[in-house]
This record gives structure tokens, C-alpha cells and sequence, in this order.
């Protein structure tokens, strides 16, 4: 609101020196805030946690956080485009919801429908959002109460899921690694390459960063936003699945709840604005694993599980505003 | 909402017709674009006349006086805080907290009684107020956008109700002989207290909107808040007030159900927002701000509450349809609206 | 129209040094002179770029005074440091004779300045009613008086002598009734000055002489007006005074009758008009090879309210200059040829073959590019690095498969770069912190990497050093010899002049005339830009336009 925003002649003269220095402080602490404040939180959590420093610690932290960053992932796209998806979390149910449903037929096909429920309810929330122009939030929220809806009447109450497949999914690894750590790790690395190497990824964040002059250079704006809604509904399917695999059954009432929060405050954290027009997969990673130290932290010192939500709520006003400051500095 | 567009007699609301020397668009056109706005404004209630009618045709149970009255009292909770969520949706904002300060102020509520009703009404009214207050500073001085500043609200309010409550594990109750339970629970003229509350609190919000420059200065700020600051109005005061207001009456709905329920649970109002923002929107408010009304968003309310109600009478149908239905009304409506907005002229 | 306003006009001329009757209550601060407000050596910066430089104002009750000025030279900042939504560096501003430094609008509104701005500035979804008493609203017993609201406000249309419903929501009605309620709400506090800013730019002919008409009823009781148009018609039609603004500074204050329309346009421009005639100023267009061919034929490009039946064709190798003062449908007729403004009809060819009209894709798929006057809105891409900026409309050419080929951007960028000599640390270096010069190369690197037949440049040079000023100017002439053809839009005479081989004027929105060969002169085109048929103006809208000397400051306070 503060942006200052100045055109033609008067700017121009005035660029060159103006924009860097100044800015440089505040620039850097939002691109690299998070690691900091990663990384001193681990310093702090081997002092103050018991046995922190072992890999049991590591892997439950991973484990829990891999879904949050599988569904991150679709959000920072999103989020990079300068739109937001609250649906994510309703998705991750209906795909839980799925799974029973369709186990008897394997693992992989009842893993393949859910992922294609997850495609679909991203391509009419990216149709409403693109075609017929509503505004993200509301549509998404929209999808978000339609979806849990959908997800209970499939679903309806807990599931076990007893699938040799699913059970080796959710609790098996590779050397050592979860396979549901890898899961995350691979969306991460296929995200990164999206948004690195190809020309869709290229063109959302151009999008983000400016509509009317991606426009004007011939980029299909319509067709490029659908596509970044499903892919985050498919994204958030994969995270259902996840999640289901872990436990082991599947509970559409409750999968996926707040997902979207903590999805948004991973992509805010880690340094990617809410206007859209960057998208930083990295600080994602590190903005959901900061999150979910913060409130390993807190349950290992016993302090009551309420206050990371308090935390939790202060880290986004703090992240959100270190972005304004830069902007409008 | 297509059922909406059809249906050629919508309670009449007189339309300004235009000055004669204005250019013109062909007759056709003013027309559509005329019935464009009255299906906008009046489609919901439209939509709840014929659904209580096809419901009191079809299920015996529905058209009774229990029915009538315990759909209204599922109602009043909403409506109360859909009415804050309306000006601030009318001022072009958001508030996700509602839901969040909604079951905070039912906790705060409950566990105030416990000492005497005055602490059980103040007491939340006074923390949510406060929580309304903080966000409305921090989207107008700090220039953040209001998404983003309520949803850690919604974070804020959920963690603070959880602290209160112990993590859940502590159910304030209220005693049985406080007054504090006469609040909701007490009748007068044979109407719930509730009931009465509601229609006062409407009847001041209408007052609000349509005579005290408060309204205009809303309106102004939605419909086009650069011009609003140009003519000199109090942008920044009135969305204060706004937010504050918004967060006073999600703790008051709290109050009221902590008296009605005689408890306060720490479970109540997920997903609430959701609900508060369907019902305003269905309720004929752009969601973009700058136009709509009280009266509405009520409408709108009754009209989520009485869907629910009727999908209760259906045998096999069980609530998760409630959520189906009002997730599909709301993407129905604001895929309406775009279309409605864009042939009104 | 044009007699009657001719005559009243002269009327308010000459009456204005007698005393204004039946305007005692007011006049009691006035003192002995008749000046209601006196600016002296006004400054104001944004960020070190000074947007004023000493301008001074002299306003006098009952008269019209024209503030004029092309794109930039300050008019908007000066009515926005007027009606205190800027507080200026330096200078000072007298109110009736005391001085003043108004710090909010409605600091300046209560005092009794009102302005009427150019978008109209009020609630679209109100009634007209609620939009003229938005924020002092009548009251009866501490609630708003709906009824007196609307009696007053009705009683204040039609002594303003429009016809209106006063229940109908502002956004049904007609731009020129917007407009009118917009000067109700001016004229219904009781004002010494009314500040128009371009107040006839989205009019039909008939509104603006309703507008006029209540602009004189205004000057009758002794309000100072002062007036901003760029249709000079309706200057000197209305206007007693003129003040000239250029580059920030009043060039020029006195009686509106003593210029005429070359002279007035040349002080807007900064060109005495017999000193230029013939001598060149830069090197800037050789004479360009060209053949017979059109590349690009362009006719019966019709926009609603913009651009009417718009004809013109393009050679390889000829630049085409199309002229016009602001607000004669330049930007626009380049954005229609472009399929980016949606036209009524439009029938654009390319080497004969017809284009989609109204799709970007179509036009660039067919050879075109555009480079837009708005660098910042509708060019770069702020957060993203000079390499990706410059491939922004190449991506799909760079890829295979879907997946982008960075060896080959990076290859494309490269000699881009150097051709146009591109200065940036590193092609990873963010656009954002490139200078203006800088960022205008990489949006032509952009378009020349599309490899285009037609390169449409809207404003090339503006805002940009003199340096880089002059190689994009000798970029545009290599160019043209390769062969390219060329439209080019520049408000700066010369450049136009010396750059096109031919110049197609544009005036409200049609060809007027056609320059070429000898005939090619500043003073004719100053001329050509003066003339046209301004008398009547035609309608026109502004929706599309984007006026760089509004929106610099509109986002800051």
C-alpha cells in the first residue's frame, strides 16, 4: 500500500542508485531468515532437548513434516501465481476417503484413483479461479467445506487400511529413509526442476510477478493457472495418501485438518511473497521444517501444545511483514 | 443458483429507473442487466421461500413449531457472527478469525460465569474486542493484507481458547443457578431471549448500514476505497471499528451459546468462518465489498440453517451433505455474482 | 455551442475585475484583492526526482484558469499538493489570504476547495444521493436524514441543471452524469475553488457543454475554477487564464486570449515553432530503406468512444510515426493493431494475410510486438532477472518437450545484450535494479528476440538518460534498414519528426492528416497536432489510457 510505485521520467532518473542499497538488510533477512532461524534453533534444541541430537529425533521430525511439505509445494505454485488454495486439505481427505474404497483393487490403483480425485477438484478450482475469474480464496473456500463434505460421505468414519503395499508405504524405508520422507523429498526436487526448468513454471511466476506484461507477451495466462491448481490438487491427494499410509487407515473427518495453514505459513515463511511472482521451493522446506521443530520444541519441553499455535500465528504476521518492509522500503 | 436465475418473480425491490438522458443501453439489455441485480440481491431469499415451502410439502416434520424453532436457534449463533463479517466483507476485507474468536469467547464466557454473569459477558466481549482491534491495527497501519492477518488470528485465538481450557481437557461449566443461562435460555413474550437478541442486533446493523454515515463510509470503502480517502472520509477509523466490531459480536455469538449449552467447549467453531462468509455472500454482498445489506446476510444464515434442517429430514441422507450443499451453493453463488456482475452494467 | 461559449466566455473575461455581487459573506476574507489563492515557488519530490520545481499559481475568483502541460510536467502533483494529498518540500500556498498547508483531502474540502478528478473519484455502487453527501451527511436527531438527503440533493442536481435520479446507483449511469454528480459533490460544500482535472475527457459533446454551462453558473457567484483539459478547444472556449506547466515549472501565466493554439501548444512542448522549423536536433532517422510492399495494413480499427475507422499502412523498412496530443487514441490504435484493446471492427493485415482481431497470440504468432508506454505496469516482470525478462515471450521457442533449454536463452540473451548494449552485473541480475535506460533495452531485447516483421514502440525513449536515449533511437534506425517495419509513438516533436519517414496524426481518436517527405516539419505537425476539429470534441474515453503524470503519486501518501 506504501509501494512506491513511480513511473516515466521521475523514476527512472532516480533507479539505479535508489533500489539496492538500502533495501539490501532487509532483502537478505527475508531470503535467508529462515535457515537462520533454523539453524539457531537447532543450536538451541541441542542444548535444551534431550537427546536431540540422534537420528530418531531426525526421523520423527521428518515423518511428520513430509506431508506438510508435500502439500507446501502445490501452495508455493500457487502462491506464486499471486493466488492461494485453501481446498488443500478437503483434498487430502477425499483422497484418504479413496483409498479404502478401492484397495481391494491394489495398492497402486487405489493410489491412482486418488490421485486423480486430487487432479480433479484442482481443475475446477483452477477453471472457477481462471476461466470465470473468482478470486482464489473464495473459491478455494468454497472447495475447502464442498470437500470435507465429499470426503465424509465417501468415506464417512476410520478406516483401517490392511494393504501390504500401503503398510510398507507408510512405515518402510530405504536405507534408512522413510519411504514417505522420500515421497516429500522427490515432490520437492520435481517441484524445484518445474519451477526451474520448464516453461509452464516459468511462465507462473512470471504471472506472479506481473499478469498484465505476461499478458502482453503472448503467455496463456488462463491455461497456465488451471494447470498450477491441479497440480496442487495433486499434490494435496499425495499428501492424503501419506498421511493414510502412516496411520495406517484412513480418517476423512479429520486428515488434512488445518492443512492449509500450515501449508501457507511454510510457503510465507520461507520467504516467498503472498503477491505472487516468486516461488522458493528451498525456503518452503525449510519453512515447514521450522514450523514443525518449533512445535517439537515446545512438546519436548512440555510446554503446552496450544502455544505453538500462538507461535505458530506470530511467525506469519512477523514472516508477512518482513516482506512489506522490503517492499516498500 | 441456476434455479435462482429462473425464477422470473423475485420478491419486487423498486429499481431506480434510469434519467431519461443517460445513454441508453437497448431495452433488452437494461433489462437483463436489471434482473441481473435483483437475482444478486434477492436470489437467496427466493431460494429459502421455495425450499420452505417444498420442505413443508414433503417432510410432516419440517412445518411444525419445534422444527421452526430449533432451526432458528441453530441460526442465531451464525447470524450473530455473520453480521460483523458482514461489514467487514462490505468494507472489502475478510475476517477468518470469527470462527477461532467465536469458540474463545464461548470458553471465556463459561469460565467467567463461574465467578458472576457480569465477568461471563464481559470478560469475552472485552478479549475478543481486543483480538478484533489488534487485527484491524495491523491490516491498517501495518498494510497488511486482512487474509493473512486473521487467519494468524484464527491461530491466535484458537492456541489462546486452548491455553484457557488446558489443551481441551477442562470443560468450564456454568452453574446451574447463574443468571448467566437466563441470557440465552430465558424467554420473553414465549420467544427465546436469543431469538429477541438476534432481531436486535439485526435492527441495529440495519440502522448502521442505512442511516448513520458509518453505513456510506462502509460502503465507500469497499466500493472504491482510493475515492473514499479523496472525499476526506475516515478510512482507517471506520475499518477499525469494523474489525473490532466484527470480533466483538464472534465473542458475543460464544457468550450466547456458552449460555444456551451452559459450557464452553474448545471444539465449537471450526469451520465457522466458512459458514459466516457463505451466508453474507449468499446473502447478496459482493464479496469484493461496497454493496449489500444486513437483512441479507440473515436470509442467507436461515437459509444454510434450513438446508441443514431439511437434509436432517431426509432418512438417508446424514450432515455431510450440509457441507456438500452449502460448499456447492457458495461456488455456485460467487460463480453467479461474476457472471450477474459482469451483465449489470 | 461553439458561439455561445465564445461569447460568455469573453464575458467572464472581462468581467472580472468588477466585483462579484451578492457574494458578501465570502468575500470578507478577501481583502482588498479578489485573489483566492496564490501559489509561489511550490516543490515537491518523490525520492529525489522532482516532480515540482518552483511552480507558481495565481487564482482569482469567478475566473476559469487553464492548467495546462503535457505528460510529466506536473499538473496532477500540483491539484493533489492543492487538495493536501501531498504536503510540499518547499514554497508556499495562500488561502484567502492566509497561508495554508492542508495535510488531508478533507482539510482542503472543509476549507472549500473541491475537486472534481479526472477517473471519477466516487463510489460507483452508491446512489447518486449517498455519493454527493458521502461523509457529512445530512442528520435529524443523531441518524442520517434519507429524506432532506435526497430533497437537497435533488434540489442540487437540478440547480446544476441535470437531470438525474438521485435513488440510481452512481455505476448505471452515464460517464457525463458520473462526471456532473462528481461536480455536485464539489459545488455542495459551499467552495471557493473548484479544481476540474480533465473533467471532458470521457464526454460526449453534449455533456461538456452542460459542463460548461454549470462551470460558468459557477464563476457567476464568484468560484474560481481551475480547469484541466488536453483538448485546447475547450480551453480557449472556456478558459479566462492559462498557466503552462512544463518539467515541473510554470513556464507561462497569462489571459488565455493573448495565445493562440500554435503558441500555446509550442510552450506546452517546449519548441518555439519558427526556431525549429527545418534544423534537425539529433541524428536520430536516416532515410530508411524501404520497399513497395505494406507489411502491415491497418483499417477501420474501431474502438467505442476511442478510435474511429483508423486506417494506415507500414513498409519494410519504413518507420511510421503516429502523432497526436495526449488523449488522441495513439496508445490506443497501437494496442488495437496488437489485439490486446478489443475492437469492434478491425481489419489488420500482414503481408496480406489477415489477423485474428483481439488475441495477443494471434498478433505475435503473425510477426507483431509491442513495446508499451508503461514500462513498469505492462512491461518488465520486477522480480525477475534480466535473462528471464528477455525470454519472457520466447519460453515456448526456448523449450522442448515442455522443458526450457537455458544453453539456448542463455545464448539468445547473450547477444542480445551485447547488441544493445544492455548494462547489468550479470544477465542474473534483477530487472527491478537496472537503470530506467537499462530496463527499456531489455523490453526491446524481449521483442527482437521474437524475431518480429512489425515492432510497434509506444513511447521508446521515454523516461530514459540521454545516452540511452540516443541508442535506442539509432536501434530503431538499424532496424528499419534490416528491413523491419517500424510504428513509432513518441510525444517529443522531434523525435517524431526526424525519426519517421512518415507521420499518420491522430486527433480524438481519427487520422486527421498524413505527413511525409517535405511536408515532415515540427511546425507542421505542431500544426497538424494544434489543429484538427477540436472545436467539437468528440467522445472519448480514458479507461484504457494510462496517464503516467496520474499514477506516479496516486500509490504513494
Amino acid at each position: 500500500m506504501t509501494e512506491t510505485v513511480v513511473q516515466g521520467q521521475q523514476a527512472d532518473r532516480a533507479d539505479p542508485a535508489r533500489s539496492r542499497r538500502p533495501q539490501l538488510d532487509a532483502d537478505w533477512l527475508r531470503r535467508n531468515g529462515v535457515y537462520v532461524a533454523l539453524a539457531m534453533l537447532v543450536v538451541v534444541d541441542l542444548f535444551i532437548v534431550p537427546n536431540f541430537a540422534s537420528v530418531a529425533t531426525l526421523r520423527l521430525n521428518l515423518l511428520q513434516v513430509a506431508p506438510v511439505v508435500v502439500v507446501a509445494m502445490g501452495m508455493a505454485l500457487v502462491i506464486g501465481t499471486g493466488g492461494i488454495d485453501l481446498s488443500v486439505g478437503s483434498v487430502m481427505a477425499i483422497a484418504a476417503a479413496l483409498i479404502p474404497l478401492y484397495i481391494g483393487y491394489g495398492t497402486a490403483p487405489s493410489i491412482l484413483v486418488a490421485m486423480i480425485a486430487g487432479v480433479l477438484t484442482g481443475a475446477l478450482a483452477g477453471t472457477v479461479v481462471a476461466r470465470v475469474g473468482v478470486q482464489p480464496i473464495v473459491a478455494t473456500l468454497a472447495l475447502l467445506v464442498a470437500g470435507r463434505g465429499i470426503a465424509n460421505l465417501i468415506g464417512g468414519r476410520i478406516r483401517t487400511v490392511r494393504d501390504p503395499g500401503f503398510r510398507e508405504l507408510g512405515s518402510g524405508s530405504i536405507v534408512g529413509v522413510p519411504y514417505v520422507v522420500l515421497v516429500a523429498a522427490l515432490v520437492a526436487l520435481a517441484v524445484w526442476l518445474f519451477v526451474g526448468r520448464t516453461t509452464t513454471g516459468r511462465q507462473l511466476v512470471a504471472i506472479g510477478g506481473n499478469a498484465r506484461a505476461s499478458a502482453l507477451a503472448g503467455i496463456p495466462v488462463k491455461r497456465v493457472l488451471t494447470t498450477v491448481y491441479i497440480v496442487s490438487g495433486l499434490l494435496a491427494a499425495i499428501a492424503g495418501i501419506l498421511v493414510t499410509a502412516r496411520l495406517q487407515a484412513s480418517d476423512p473427518t479429520r486428515v488434512g485438518q488445518l492443512y492449509e495453514l500450515s501449508a501457507i505459513t511454510a510457503v510465507v515463511v520461507g520467504g516467498s511473497p503472498l503477491l505472487g511472482g516468486q516461488v522458493r521451493v528451498l525456503g518452503t522446506v525449510a519453512g515447514a521444517l521450522l514450523i514443525q521443530l518449533i512445535t517439537f520444541t515446545l512438546v519436548a519441553r512440555n510446554v503446552a501444545d496450544e502455544w505453538a499455535q500462538i507461535v505458530q500465528a506470530v511467525i506469519v504476521l512477523l514472516a508477512v511483514y518482513v516482506q512489506l518492509g522490503r517492499r516498500s522500503s | 443458483m441456476t434455479q435462482q436465475a429462473a425464477q422470473p418473480h423475485g420478491p419486487e425491490t423498486p429499481e431506480p429507473s434510469r434519467p431519461p438522458e443517460t445513454p441508453q443501453p437497448s431495452a433488452g439489455r437494461a433489462g437483463a442487466a436489471r434482473f441481473a441485480g435483483l437475482a444478486q440481491r434477492q436470489g437467496a431469499l427466493v431460494v429459502l421461500l421455495v425450499l420452505l415451502l417444498v420442505a413443508s410439502l414433503r417432510f410432516d416434520s419440517f412445518a411444525t413449531l419445534d422444527n421452526g424453532r430449533a432451526v432458528l436457534v441453530a441460526a442465531s449463533f451464525l447470524a450473530v457472527i455473520a453480521l460483523g463479517q458482514t461489514f467487514v466483507i462490505l468494507t472489502g476485507g475478510i475476517d477468518l478469525s470469527v470462527g477461532s474468536v467465536f469458540a474463545l469467547g464461548g470458553i471465556l464466557a463459561a469460565y467467567g460465569s463461574t465467578y458472576n454473569t457480569l465477568v461471563a459477558i464481559v470478560l469475552p466481549l472485552a478479549v475478543c474486542g481486543l483480538i478484533g482491534l489488534v487485527q484491524g491495527l495491523i491490516i491498517t497501519r501495518g498494510g497488511l493484507e486482512p487474509f493473512i492477518v486473521t487467519l494468524a488470528g484464527l491461530l491466535f485465538a484458537r492456541g489462546l481458547s486452548l491455553l484457557v481450557s488446558d489443551g481441551g481437557s477442562t470443560t468450564y461449566r456454568v452453574p446451574v443457578d447463574s443468571a448467566f443461562r437466563q441470557l440465552s435460555q430465558g424467554s420473553i413474550l414465549g420467544v427465546k431471549n436469543l431469538i429477541w437478541i438476534v432481531v436486535i442486533l439485526y435492527a441495529i446493523g440495519t440502522l448502521l448500514l442505512r442511516r448513520t454515515s458509518y453505513g456510506p463510509t462502509v460502503l465507500a470503502i469497499g466500493g472504491q476505497q482510493d475515492a473514499a480517502e479523496l472525499m476526506g472520509l475516515p478510512v482507517t477509523r471506520t475499518k477499525l471499528v469494523t474489525y473490532t466490531a466484527s470480533g466483538v459480536l464472534a465473542g458475543f455469538a460464544g457468550v450466547l451459546i456458552a449460555s444456551y449449552i451452559s459450557s464452553g467447549v474448545t471444539v465449537l467453531g471450526v469451520g465457522t468462518e466458512l459458514d459466516a462468509i457463505a451466508a453474507v455472500v449468499l446473502g447478496g454482498t459482493l464479496l469484493t465489498g461496497g454493496a449489500g445489506t444486513v437483512l441479507g446476510t440473515l436470509v442467507g444464515v436461515l437459509l444454510l440453517r434450513v438446508i441443514q434442517n431439511v437434509l436432517n429430514q431426509i432418512p438417508y441422507l446424514n450432515s455431510n451433505w450440509q457441507a456438500v450443499v452449502s460448499g456447492s451453493i457458495l461456488l455456485a453463488v460467487v460463480v453467479a455474482q461474476r457472471y450477474l456482475s459482469r451483465a449489470q452494467p | 455551442m461553439t458561439e455561445s461559449s465564445d461569447r460568455s466566455g469573453r464575458d467572464s473575461r472581462s468581467g472580472r475585475s468588477i466585483p462579484h455581487g451578492g457574494d458578501h459573506e465570502r468575500g470578507e476574507h478577501d481583502g482588498n484583492d479578489d485573489v483566492v489563492l496564490a501559489v509561489r515557488g511550490l516543490t515537491k519530490s518523490f525520492g529525489g526526482v522532482h516532480a515540482l520545481r518552483g511552480v507558481d499559481l495565481t487564482l482569482r475568483a469567478g475566473e476559469v484558469h487553464a492548467l495546462v502541460g503535457e505528460n510529466g510536467a506536473g499538473k496532477s502533483t500540483l491539484i493533489k499538493v492543492l487538495t493536501g494529498v501531498y504536503t510540499p518540500d518547499e514554497g508556499d500556498v495562500s488561502y484567502l489570504g492566509s497561508p495554508v498547508g492542508f495535510s488531508r483531502p478533507a482539510e482542503a474540502q472543509d476549507a472549500g476547495i473541491a475537486t472534481v478528478y479526472q477517473e471519477v473519484n466516487l463510489v460507483p455502487l452508491l446512489s447518486v444521493a449517498s455519493n454527493i453527501f458521502l461523509g457529512r451527511e445530512p442528520k435529524r436527531r443523531g441518524l442520517m436524514d434519507v429524506r432532506a438527503m435526497r430533497t437537497q440533493a435533488r434540489a442540487l442536481v437540478k440547480s446544476l441543471g441535470i437531470e438525474v435520479d438521485v435513488d440510481a446507483r452512481l455505476g448505471s449511469l452515464g460517464l457525463g452524469v458520473q462526471q456532473m454528480v462528481a461536480l455536485a459533490r464539489a459545488v455542495s460544500t459551499e467552495s471557493r475553488v473548484v479544481i476540474m482535472d480533465e473533467p471532458t475527457s470521457s464526454l460526449e459533446p453534449k455533456e461538456v457543454a452542460t459542463l460548461f454551462e454549470v462551470t460558468r453558473g459557477l464563476t457567476r457567484s464568484g468560484v474560481a475554477v481551475v480547469f484541466v483539459s488536453h483538448r485546447l478547444g475547450e480551453l480557449f472556449d472556456l478558459c479566462d487564464h492559462v498557466t503552462v506547466l512544463r518539467d515541473g515549472r510554470s513556464v507561462h501565466e497569462g489571459p488565455m486570449a493573448d495565445l493562440g493554439r500554435v503558441s500555446l501548444v509550442s510552450l506546452m512542448l517546449g519548441r518555439d515553432s519558427s526556431e525549429v522549423q527545418e534544423q534537425g536536433t539529433t541524428d536520430f532517422g536516416d532515410s530508411h530503406a524501404r520497399d513497395g510492399r505494406p507489411v502491415l495494413s491497418v483499417s477501420g480499427v474501431q474502438v467505442k468512444n476511442q478510435l474511429h475507422d483508423v486506417a494506415f499502412t507500414v513498409r519494410r523498412g519504413e518507420v511510421v510515426g503516429l502523432g497526436g496530443l495526449l488523449g488522441s487514441g495513439r496508445s490506443e490504435t497501437v494496442k488495437a493493431v496488437y489485439g490486446d484493446l478489443t475492437t469492434q471492427a478491425a481489419d489488420i493485415e500482414i503481408d496480406g494475410a489477415r489477423v485474428k482481431a483481439g488475441s495477443v497470440a494471434a498478433s505475435l504468432a503473425a510477426g507483431m510486438a509491442l513495446l508499451s508506454e508503461d514500462r513498469k505496469a505492462e512491461g518488465i516482470v520486477p522480480g525477475l532477472s534480466v535473462r528471464d525478462n528477455i525470454a519472457l515471450a520466447i519460453l515456448p521457442r526456448m523449450s522442448k518437450a515442455g522443458v526450457v533449454s537455458d544453453a539456448k536463452i542463455d545464448a539468445v540473451v547473450k547477444t542480445f545484450m551485447e547488441r544493445l548494449q544492455i548494462k547489468a552485473s550479470s544477465p542474473r541480475q534483477k530487472v527491478s535494479e537496472l537503470s530506467g535506460g537499462n530496463q527499456q533495452k531489455v523490453l526491446l531485447a524481449r521483442w527482437l528476440a521474437t524475431e518480429p516483421k512489425i515492432f510497434l514502440l509506444d513511447e521508446p525513449t521515454r523516461g530514459i538518460d540521454v545516452g540511452a536515449k540516443r541508442e535506442v533511437q539509432s536501434l530503431i534506425d538499424e532496424l528499419a534498414a534490416d528491413g523491419l517495419a517500424v510504428v513509432l509513438i513518441s510525444s517529443e516533436m522531434d523525435e517524431l519528426v526526424e525519426g519517421s519517414d512518415r507521420v499518420v496524426v491522430l486527433h480524438d481518436g481519427s487520422v486527421v492528416t498524413e505527413l511525409s517527405g517535405q511536408g515532415l516539419t515540427t511546425s507542421r505537425l505542431m500544426g497538424a497536432l494544434a489543429g484538427g476539429s477540436p472545436a467539437t470534441p468528440e467522445p472519448e474515453s480514458t479507461a484504457v489510457r494510462t496517464s503516467p503524470d496520474n499514477d506516479p503519486e496516486q500509490n504513494r501518501d
